[in-house]
């Protein structure tokens, strides 16, 4: 496996879906959609994107690479992204629930699920760009009239690439630009042969970025541990009995921010709904009750937040003031004393205390 | 491109499935006439159905943002938006004023992202050097001839030059407007927590924080983008103006009756109280006017009256008709009564069949607009977005921010000094055509529209934090009943998002994002959509000849409405759309005059 020099990307945006990881994926900077084009990151290979959204041709000119992929025929080896869920077709009849193109012999649109089936099996790796592709997502909540899945769910557990590898997820509602760009740059740096398999958890993401959850890497966490909860949306404290479920959720955004480092979810005041989890959506809602395990948890930290509030507030009250020899006068009152052999044996002992008023929390 | 010619005939058979560099799936099937070279007919498909009115039904009406926001990837912060005006609406709430600065920044960043991206890496291609150059030689030709007007403005030479800065990852504007459009998203971050799907939004208001550094760290942002758009807007004008003098005649390419609807924006948190009993006065407020604008007259900026003339038409698509079942709004809160065809009563019945373009070809409905005056349903279009938002502004004149001034018959706009250049005033003026050109001209003032106001909305945001009037949201309990609507502009034109709540659950929820009028097909009156209306009879002016046809006056039209098709076909399944076959049928509903050619 290894040493591709060029390589396709052909980027299927025709599942259920709202283009939404296309134009995410144009929001990225680390590394940006120009750089992976202009090829500027070392290691790489040369890459060819083909994606609906920036693609400079239409029509059949646009499909020429995905009809020559599906037969075999494709000039380079490919990274297929799918983007939206993946309708149950074996549920009716005629039509279908999505498309992508016109069959030239019947006239009738090509289902996406006959590309994905011709595609994924020749693709060098296949990424699940967003939870729909990866999980569901949003359209294949209760209720939903197209039986809608995850690509896992669709082509099943023992799939396996032309590259030998299982699919790749990569959820978020929409995908966090920079960590997919991210795991795509990986995956060509894998293509080179200059990087190992791609790491990945038990549900097929890269599992350096969803090692954590929402609640490890909030910078609202310090809240929740002094037991200091928002009753109103606006506040600035942890926002967990408002319905945030970061304390469950697999998902960088608090440390990462959205894009440039500004944005997020909690971090800013905006609950987790679990947009990356494969139980999403359903698992989470109503989205703004609170979690019935926050509940629990809220109030086994009450005595304990309490407690360390206190004892907090009262050494800040100390730390938060200057000490004491730092003022105007005659006298120098800083402890110095001019460094002779026998003064510089005693400083220690006749130097004021570094605090002007001692605590004991202080001191823990 | 695929193509065939039919039997005995000079006209040929052209297709282009997918349309690429529009948000969604998109095919255009048409018939040209390579002799007198126009349009004779054009067929429009769309591809993908997702269902949201159908799995709504029975949730909690408190999620419906978090929901509908994933109907679009490029613009679910308006569906967002929206749905919480209609929350806000249901459940009797108004935000505080510094939530509302809030929602109204994060949007007006929306607006300044969606079309710089679109603009410039989008439809830009279309008008860039390797594309012209394929297309029409002679036109790139003169291009590189004829010196651009404001080159002092925005530092191109020539028109070919601006052509080049185009080019596809190349193009030193294709590139600049990229991360352009990242510093907006960054703005929208701000503000809304994340793009495109945003986690700030609350009906009753907004969690974001109102401090001090948010607001500095959005006006840093501002002023950067505010002066690239110095260069950007006389830019754009230079290129469409020369499109027009290259090519005599262009300004007919996409033209149609003039027909917008804007569905207003940006609300006046000192006059929006967010009842329905009230909404003809605070829509007045908002500092995007809403309104119709016919035949060049502005016929109404009234939301009630907006409101109660919508008329969900049937006749093309894939759905059983739901008037069997009983209305579920009989009356609006003010008496008036509401129409079996009104949203608020409408069921999304699906039947999957096969395609027929001689019958029923698509999931699309055809949403119209009922005009009492003349008993007509019209098939307004949107113009974009920002051709109809400018439009009804303009011609309303109510909109006075200082930074932005309605005139009655422009609209002005005014730049402060930036670190590249002065003060700058732009003025858009009602144009005489709503065509091609004039959409996609809109699309650049728009974006200095939005900066400007955005501005003010900053002034008075900050302003709110320096009285300490920090809170940011009010509370609600979600009645057992209610019926509301939202009302506001997606940006690429109107949007509406109508609720019932029946037991505290979402009884009936239908979004009509503008896809859905622009895209829609021919209806049981025999009207065509927008999309079909414009191209058919489009003349051409692409030089190749069949072998290497294009299309790209085609392509150009159908971009210049800045297709969404997630938003199109929210509810329904893919399919086609028949577009304008018989010029009679579509002129038994429009006056006469209303499309000269």
């Amino acid at each position: 496996m290894g040493g591709i020099d060029e390589i396709d990307i052909l980027w299927l945006t025709a599942g259920l879906g709202c283009d939404g990881d296309s134009v995410a994926m144009t929001a990225a900077t680390s590394p940006s959609i120009e750089d992976l084009v202009d090829g500027i990151i070392p290691g790489l290979p040369r890459v060819h994107l083909h994606n609906p959204l920036l693609a400079y041709r239409n029509g059949d000119a646009f499909l020429r690479r995905f009809h020559a992929a599906a037969e075999g025929r494709a000039d380079h080896p490919f990274v297929l992204v799918v983007e939206g869920s993946i309708p149950n077709e074996a549920i009716h009849a005629d039509g279908a629930w999505a498309g992508l193109g016109t069959d030239a012999q019947t006239g009738q649109p090509i289902p996406t699920c006959d590309w994905i089936d011709r595609l994924a099996p020749r693709a060098w790796a296949v990424l699940a760009a967003g939870t729909c592709a990866a999980y569901g997502g949003i359209h294949a909540m209760a209720g939903n009239p197209t039986g809608c899945m995850g690509m896992t769910d669709y082509l099943g557990r023992q799939f396996r690439s032309a590259g030998g590898l299982p699919i790749v997820n990569m959820p978020g509602c929409p995908i966090h630009p920079d960590s997919f760009m991210e795991t795509l740059a990986y995956l060509l740096r894998q293509a080179a042969g200059n990087a190992p398999m791609i790491p990945l958890d038990d549900m097929g993401r890269p599992a350096w970025l969803f090692a954590q959850t929402v609640h490890e890497t909030c910078d609202r966490g310090g809240y929740y541990e002094q037991g200091v909860f928002a009753a109103d949306h606006g506040e600035p404290s942890c926002v967990v009995k408002l319905g945030c479920w970061g304390p469950v959720v697999l998902c960088n955004v608090p440390r990462r921010g959205w894009m440039g480092g500004v944005g997020g979810c909690p971090n800013v005041g905006g609950v987790c709904i679990g947009c990356a989890m494969p139980g999403f959506p359903d698992k989470f809602m109503s989205f703004l009750d609170e979690p019935p395990g926050a509940k629990m948890s809220t109030a086994a930290v009450a005595t304990y937040a309490t407690m360390v509030r206190s004892l907090r507030r009262f050494t800040r009250g100390s730390m938060d003031r200057e000490p004491a020899w730092r003022a105007p006068g005659d006298e120098l009152s800083t402890g110095y004393a001019p460094q002779t052999d026998a003064a510089a044996a005693t400083v220690a002992t006749d130097a004021p205390d570094a605090v002007d008023a001692p605590d004991p929390g202080g001191r823990r | 491109m695929s193509k065939s010619a039919g039997p005995g005939s000079s006209i040929v058979e052209m297709s282009w499935d997918p349309i690429t560099r529009i948000v969604g799936s998109l095919g255009i099937h048409t018939k040209i006439d390579f002799g007198t070279r126009k349009v004779v007919e054009c067929r429009a498909t769309s591809s993908i159905f997702r269902g949201y009115s159908v799995f709504m039904r029975g949730k909690d009406p408190r999620d419906a943002h978090f929901i509908t926001s994933r109907i679009c990837g490029i613009c679910g912060d308006n569906h967002a938006t929206c749905a919480v005006y209609a929350q806000n609406m249901a459940f009797g709430v108004k935000p505080p004023h510094v939530g509302e600065w809030i929602i109204n920044l994060a949007e007006a960043a929306e607006y300044m992202f969606d079309h710089n991206l679109f603009q410039d890496n989008l439809v830009g291609v279309d008008f860039c050097e390797q594309m012209v150059g394929e297309t029409n030689p002679g036109v790139l030709e003169l291009a590189r001839r004829t010196p651009a007007p404001h080159a002092a403005a925005h530092g191109m030479a020539t028109i070919a030059d601006i052509m080049r800065a185009l080019n596809p990852f190349s193009g030193s504007l294709y590139r600049e407007a990229l991360a352009m459009s990242r510093l907006c998203r960054e703005m929208y971050s701000l503000m809304g927590g994340r793009h495109v799907h945003p986690s700030t939004l609350y009906p009753g208001g907004v969690g974001t924080v109102p401090s001090v550094q948010l607001f500095t760290e959005y006006v840093t942002r501002l002023m950067r983008y505010i002066d690239f758009l110095k260069r950007a807007v006389p830019l754009h004008d230079d290129l469409f103006d020369f499109m027009v003098q290259a090519l005599p005649g262009y300004e007919e390419v996409g033209r149609r009756r003039v027909l917008l609807a804007c569905w207003g924006a940006f609300q006046n948190p000192d006059a929006c109280d967010f009842r329905y009993e009230t909404m003809s006065a605070w829509g007045r407020e908002m500092y995007v006017t809403p309104g119709i604008v016919i035949d060049g007259e502005l016929v109404t900026t009234d939301l009630v009256e907006i409101n109660l003339g919508m008329r969900i038409l049937l006749g093309s698509s894939f759905y059983d008709d739901w008037t069997d079942a009983a209305p579920m709004v009989t009356a609006d809160p003010l008496g008036n009564p509401i129409d079996p065809r009104h949203p608020w009563n409408q069921t999304t019945n699906p039947r999957p069949q096969k395609r027929d373009f001689g019958g029923k070809y698509t999931w699309v409905m055809s949403p119209r607009w009922f005009d009492a005056k003349s008993g007509q349903h019209l098939a307004l279009d949107t113009g974009g977005g920002a051709l109809a938002r400018l439009w009804t502004t303009a011609l309303a004149g109510l909109v006075h921010l200082g930074t932005v001034e309605a005139t009655g018959k422009s609209v002005l706009i005014r730049l402060p000094r930036t670190a590249g250049s002065g003060e700058v005033e732009l003025e858009w003026r009602v144009p005489r055509w709503s065509n091609t050109i004039e959409r996609d001209r809109a699309r650049t003032y728009f974006q200095a529209y939005a900066a400007a106001a955005a501005l003010s909305f900053a002034e008075q945001g900050l302003a709110e934090v320096h009285a300490g009037r920090t809170r940011s949201w009010s509370e609600y309990k979600v009645p057992d009943e209610a019926i509301s609507c939202g009302f506001h502009e997606a940006v690429r034109g109107a949007l509406s998002h109508h609720a019932v709540i029946r037991g505290g659950k979402i009884a009936n929820y239908h979004p009509y994002p503008p896809t859905c009028w622009n895209a829609s097909p021919r209806d049981s009156l025999g009207t065509a959509g927008p999309y079909e209306d414009a191209v058919e009879g489009s003349p051409i002016f692409e030089e190749s000849d069949e072998g290497s046809f294009k299309g790209i006056d085609i392509m150009r039209t159908v971009r210049s409405f800045d297709p969404c098709l997630p938003c199109g076909v929210h509810m329904v399944l893919g399919g086609g759309r028949e577009v304008v076959a018989h010029h009679s049928l579509m002129f038994g509903v429009q006056p006469p005059a209303g499309k000269p050619r």
